[in-house]
């Protein structure tokens, strides 16, 4: 705990001994702080009898394993073609806002930006109330159509910010347009950007729980089911304890894959003629993180 | 196109508490995450660990999932509130992550030698936080708050969907009377732009005032 | 920073590990399904199939005949009406069986009926897409709804019902509700009368009955609204701890959905429903189910033929 002397430095000497003594007393009040806090907690779950048999009982059958398995499934499913709809619509986007062609970039830039200020729930609904579409491309489609636009603005910025003088240098070779995107900019953009696309990705494996809004048959719809069963004593904390773990373990994996990327890519020489991409897409108007 | 104007007190209705709703989970969140950003910062030991734990579980959370937890798992403490607090409660809270990481990173701009002139001037630590680097920080902050805001008013809608007391919910209510679906929608997509675009004005209006370029 | 990262990536690490355990642990669990309150299933009627039963003029009869079984929509969180058990899949509750004997009079086994679950906003959608083949779930028939697709039946006549926690003593009828916290589906119908002809009640809405009930368990509203059928079951699941209180207060009759242009099957329904309830099977059906709950059987309405138009 001696590694101290980092950013956060700045704001604070280097403790003396005193001032150790003194961060050592805070640090172990507010440790039992936090621990009282926890106890007080587990005392509550335990006082209202959330770990009681009939409660947990439910888990132990094979029937509703996989019903929690089918479900974490579904949800898995509708992330993986959310996912690769949205990078392919935000390539065909990010092309119209790279165009020559002045009428091409304004519908593009008018789809980005409607589909960023909308909330993606809003779409869902819309798709699904409104054009009577099934579930699961109802939500395909709502995640599409957001993380699409996002990921058209981490690609654009992508490509803009590779070095100007490679885009020159490949058209003073005599290189068309086409052919300095696909083998210049954009192999050096898509390295750069892979920290961000995958923090992107994140927030649309977040939002298939929306999914459970409009009756699929996601991972949450079927804690859902087991939770607000009158037969199993309503185990709705049980269920909360065992469904949350593997919602935020499969989402911290995934980001904790775009921090190694990032810090992998930062150690590559071939990114060097790209400005650090930035860790958040979109700080203009982001939406949903 | 007669949708609004014959369910005019509907969707003025879900229009405030959309509103409503954003406007305390954004207090909410700017409380919490400041307190958080300073825990992270601090020179204490087990703030920080707290700090970045409450950071990185409720990034990684999905809003459903935490509206899910805090909407039906603390009635089971016997906690009695109407659904708008526990609504504001989850919003706030998730928000609070984005906007602790928002100031943490802001912090982080302001050059060290601004810290170090303070400390050596014998400030403390929260005399050094509070009086130099914050007031620096905030103007660089300006933009990304804005948009984790944005983002706030636009997670309400998952109130909405549990609920009806917010501009995507109402229509439910509309759908039941036997409007047209689709201009229902056309509204409700208007009220969002009103509210995200009044948001971002506010902030460019911030940011024109007190932002720096650095 | 650095501190930052590691904890970071140790709370993954342990993260992980508890999905895999998770992962492992789905492997071995026990068979069955845990114990539930409801409808048994050695105690239901058997139907007798219907062997030479033909319906030429019905589009619908004729693919499901080619098919080889029937698609019937149900709702799966309605306890003694439509119920999906969570670990077995298998659906149970009056509307099923309802829905099972229409069956056996069109020529299909009961075994040959797969339910699936439709939710109350897609309903139309279903049976005009034919996605389903007819829908039983709690289905009110309304002139609206005719617009769009045709009913069968009426099989059984709801009213709207107030269900409370079964200390209550203050409301008796919905004349009692002024400022008591009344939960019900958003938009619903049900909802909607409440804040037309009872104004003082504070409405809380939400999704589904589900998390209606739930909160009135947990105090955070003192009575529940909507249909009495869907009440009883409700309360049949925990009869100590919540009551159905006062009248009913509306008329809902629940009918068969099917395609709107299918007169042929709308009426040859209707004719097996008849039919059912003159034997005596309907009522078998109730007692076995939603009779459970402790409410006698009801005649059933008058089966309202309306004309193909």
């Amino acid at each position: 705990m001696k590694a101290l002397d980092h950013d956060s430095s700045a704001l604070y000497d280097i403790p003396g001994p005193k001032t150790e003594r003194r961060h050592m007393l805070y640090g172990v009040m507010s440790t039992v702080l936090i621990l009282g806090l926890v106890a007080w907690v587990l005392y509550l779950l335990f006082d209202t009898g959330q770990f009681t048999a009939a409660k947990w009982n439910p888990f132990t059958y094979k029937g509703i394993q996989e019903l929690l398995l089918k479900g974490l499934g579904n949800t898995l499913k509708a992330f993986a073609i959310a996912a690769v709809l949205s990078l392919a619509l935000g390539a065909i986007l990010a092309v119209g806002r790279l165009s020559d062609h002045r009428p091409v970039r304004w519908v593009a830039t008018l789809i980005v930006e409607f589909f960023r200020a909308m909330p993606v729930l809003v779409m869902i609904f819309f798709v699904f109330v409104a054009l009577k579409v099934q579930p699961l491309p109802a939500l395909v489609t709502g995640l599409t159509l957001y993380n699409g636009s996002v990921l058209a603005e981490v690609f654009r910025s992508g490509v803009n910010s590779v070095e100007r003088g490679q885009r020159e240098a490949a058209y003073a070779l005599g290189m068309r347009k086409t052919q300095v995107m696909s083998y210049v900019l954009g192999p050096q953009a898509l390295r750069a950007m892979l920290p961000a696309i995958i923090s992107q990705l994140v927030v649309a494996l977040k939002d298939t729980s929306l999914g459970y809004l409009i009756t699929y048959e996601e991972f949450l719809h079927a804690g859902k089911l087991i939770a607000s069963n009158l037969d199993y004593d309503l185990p709705f904390i049980p269920v909360v304890m065992v469904i949350s773990p593997i919602y935020i373990g499969m989402c911290m994996l995934l980001s904790w894959f775009a921090t190694w990327v990032s810090k992998r890519q930062q150690r590559n020489p071939k990114v060097e003629a790209v400005d650090v991409a930035p860790a958040e897409p979109g700080t203009l108007l982001p939406g949903r993180q | 196109m007669d949708v609004l104007t014959e369910n005019f007190s509907t969707y003025g209705e879900g229009f405030l508490g959309t509103v409503e709703l954003t406007v305390y989970a954004s207090i909410l969140a700017l409380v919490l995450g400041f307190v958080m950003a300073s825990f992270r910062v601090a020179p204490v030991g087990s703030f920080r660990v707290f700090g970045t734990v409450w950071v990185t579980v409720l990034r990684n959370t999905p809003l459903t999932l935490l509206f899910f937890a805090v909407l039906l798992g603390l009635p089971r403490f016997g906690l009695v509130l109407p659904f708008k607090v526990f609504a504001v409660l989850a919003l706030g809270c998730y928000t609070s992550a984005f906007i602790c990481e928002a100031l943490r990173s802001g912090i982080n701009t302001v050059p060290k030698g601004q810290g170090e002139a303070a400390r050596s001037l014998g400030m403390t630590f929260s005399q050094t936080l509070s009086q130099v680097i914050l007031p620096q920080a905030f103007r660089s902050v300006i933009p990304p708050v804005g948009s984790n805001i944005i983002a706030l008013a636009k997670n309400s809608a998952i109130a909405g969907a549990f609920s009806v007391t917010e501009l995507l919910g109402t229509y439910r209510t509309l759908n039941e009377l036997g409007y047209s679906i689709i201009w229902t929608f056309v509204w409700i997509a208007v009220g969002y732009l009103i509210i995200t675009l009044t948001i971002s004005a506010l902030f460019n209006f911030l940011e024109k005032r007190w932002g720096v370029a650095r | 920073m650095r501190t930052t990262l590691r904890t970071t990536t140790r709370t993954t690490r342990v993260l992980a590990t508890l999905l895999l355990a998770a992962l492992a642990a789905a492997g071995c669990g026990k068979e069955g399904s845990p114990p539930t309150k409801g409808p048994k299933p050695e105690d239901l009627p058997k139907y007798q199939v219907a062997t030479d039963f033909r319906l030429p003029d019905s589009g619908t009869w004729n693919k499901a005949k080619r098919r080889g079984h029937l698609i019937v929509g149900a709702k799966e969180d309605q306890p003694y009406l439509g119920e999906k058990d969570p670990a077995t899949g298998t659906y149970s509750g009056f509307d099923i069986e309802i829905a099972k004997m229409i069956g056996a009079s069109l020529g299909f086994d009961p075994n040959r009926i797969s339910f699936r679950t439709i939710a109350s906003a897609n309903r139309e959608t279903a049976l005009q897409n034919g996605q389903i083949d007819y829908y039983v779930g709690t289905y009110t028939i309304n002139d609206n709804r005719k617009k769009l697709v045709g009913f069968g039946g009426p099989y059984y006549m709801a009213g709207q019902g107030l269900l409370v926690r079964s200390d209550e003593e203050d409301i008796q009828g919905p004349q009692d509700l002024d400022g008591k916290k009344v939960c019900s589906a958003a938009g619903s119908t049900p909802y909607q009368r409440i804040q037309a002809d009872y104004p003082k009640a504070v409405l809380v809405a939400y999704d589904t009955y589900s998390i209606c009930v739930d909160n009135l368990l947990t105090y955070q509203v003192d009575a529940v609204t909507t249909d009495d059928a869907i009440l009883q079951g409700y309360a049949a699941k925990l009869p100590e701890e919540m009551k159905l209180v006062g009248k009913p207060f509306s008329q809902e009759p629940y009918g068969i959905g099917v395609p709107r242009s299918d007169n042929a099957l709308r009426f040859a329904i209707d004719d097996a429903l008849e039919a059912r309830e003159k034997d005596g099977t309907w009522k078998k059906a109730y007692d076995a189910t939603l009779g459970l709950s402790g409410v006698p059987a009801p005649t059933p309405p008058p089966i309202d033929r309306y004309p193909a138009s």
